[in-house]
């Protein structure tokens, strides 16, 4: 069988239905296909988002997918003796629900269909079509049956797994020391506070963190992501998680009622997130946080950028990798680089402190009344408080 | 190469950590070609479930 459509979208997580939703507003004949027969399921993922950005998707929290709102978070250091409270307005809105992701991303495919977007669901991408070395499409399993989809547009929201990215021949290569291999836990029957998400640092997750996210007064997700390069042996992650728990009384006495793996990358944007006919968007695009891991955000405004850019391509009948990169490609750059960069040397800086260097900067940092959380005003905490440790930080700012 | 099949939670954490694009999977099946695998390690360190492993990788 052979399908004509303008956009293929290859991935239903939230960039895949963002791009799917826009593209399909404007009138353009668009097929997403997800390769679960199930949109969001399993998920993967610790599912915290931040507020800010739902109005930049016109997005509106639902009852549904949002399982609890938290007031802020709160940073732990190794020895947990003190810990620095951000209130979700201070934070920058960097915290705020804890959503059920599941749930979440059939609402947005929903969104996408309601658009008119054409769904296949038990379908994966077994490879991309080329003409003349050009992606022109790609061939699907739709629930067995081997089908060609050709597209004018290919968007690769495909996720951390990234294979558009990589048949297309973009090089969305990641490091070590840029990729966190994660597992996490929904506990019940734990003891924690309903109205924070707790962080904590140091070598309980070499070059990541532990969290603690609430879904309920006894329920969380715990979970744990540590740098590649950290890792030496085989199931290591999960050891350094369950260490965790074992130390932490109100969390050893809890059940577990799903496992959650996965890994994110925590790089700065690649060097090109486009070719001929192809866009990534997403953790596709290695659009992930780098201090937060944060992933959800991004592929929403991508994706969004993208469903949009794929309209004025079509449009312009120009969907040429210059043509992509100036309409999208710079966008995304525009949007999130900055951020993105400062993020990853912060996350870079910080995955080198010792234990007795985060103790020593927390305590200092949580002493003081944050009116507001800049660079100037946590320096200037620590500068009163260990002076000496104000050099490691100097080339931050 | 072997991927214990019993730990494997199809989460695709080794699929997008190989730097040789080696690793293929979909919801019930993990493939690694042995013939373009670098041996560098990335997918067994990477496995939050410790499913992967090889004679090689001590």
């Amino acid at each position: 069988m052979r399908y004509e459509y303008d956009v293929l979208v290859i991935g239903a997580g939230p960039g895949g239905s963002m791009a799917a939703r826009y593209a399909a507003r404007k009138g353009l004949k668009v097929l997403m296909v997800e390769k679960r027969p199930d949109i969001g399921s399993p998920v993967r993922c610790g599912e915290g988002i931040s507020k800010s950005w739902l109005p930049e998707v016109e997005l509106e929290p639902q009852p549904i997918w949002v399982s609890n709102e938290v007031e802020g978070a709160r940073i732990f250091p190794p020895d947990e003796k003190t810990f620095i409270k951000l209130s979700a307005n201070k934070a920058g809105n960097e915290v705020g629900y804890i959503i059920e992701r599941d749930k979440f991303d059939k609402y947005l495919a929903a969104l996408a269909a309601r658009e008119g977007a054409d769904i296949w669901v038990k379908s994966p991408a077994i490879s991309l079509i080329f003409e003349d070395k050009k992606v022109v499409g790609a061939r699907i399993r739709r629930q067995g049956e081997v089908v060609d989809v050709f597209a004018k547009i290919i968007i690769g929201a495909d996720g951390f797994e990234s294979q558009v990215g990589r048949w297309a021949k973009i090089n969305t290569m990641v490091k070590d020391r840029d990729i966190v291999s994660c597992i996490e836990y929904r506990m019940v029957g734990i003891d924690i506070d309903k109205n924070f998400t707790d962080f904590y640092l140091g070598s309980c997750a070499p070059g990541g963190y532990v969290w603690v996210f609430p879904k309920g007064k006894d329920e969380a997700n715990v979970g744990i992501g540590v740098a590649l390069n950290k890792l030496k042996k085989s199931g290591e992650v999960k050891k350094y998680l369950d260490d965790f728990i074992e130390r932490h009384p109100g969390l050893k006495k809890g059940k577990t009622i799903e496992i959650i793996t996965g890994a994110v990358s925590t790089c700065p944007v690649p060097q090109s997130i486009v070719t001929d006919n192809v866009m990534l968007v997403g953790d596709a695009a290695r659009l992930i946080d780098p201090i937060t891991g944060g992933g959800v955000a991004n592929a929403c405004i991508s994706g969004r950028l993208a469903g949009e850019a794929a309209y004025e391509a079509i449009r312009s009948k120009n969907t040429s990798k210059e043509f992509l990169k100036e309409i999208y490609e710079k966008k995304v750059r525009e949007k999130l680089e900055r951020k993105h960069l400062r993020n990853w040397f912060a996350k870079e800086k910080l995955s080198v402190l010792s234990d007795e260097t985060l103790n020593k900067l927390v305590d200092a940092i949580s002493s003081v009344e944050l009116t507001s959380i800049s660079v100037k005003s946590l320096l200037d905490a620590v500068q009163k408080k260990y002076p000496e440790l104000v050099k490691e930080f100097e080339d931050l700012i | 190469m072997k991927v214990d099949t019993s730990k494997c939670n199809y989460c695709g954490a080794c699929v997008g950590s190989c730097p040789v694009n080696c690793i293929f999977l979909d919801e019930t099946r993990i493939v690694i070609d042995e013939n373009s695998c670098t041996k560098c390690g990335f997918c067994i360190r990477v496995c939050p479930m410790g499913a992967i492993s090889a004679e090689w990788f001590e």
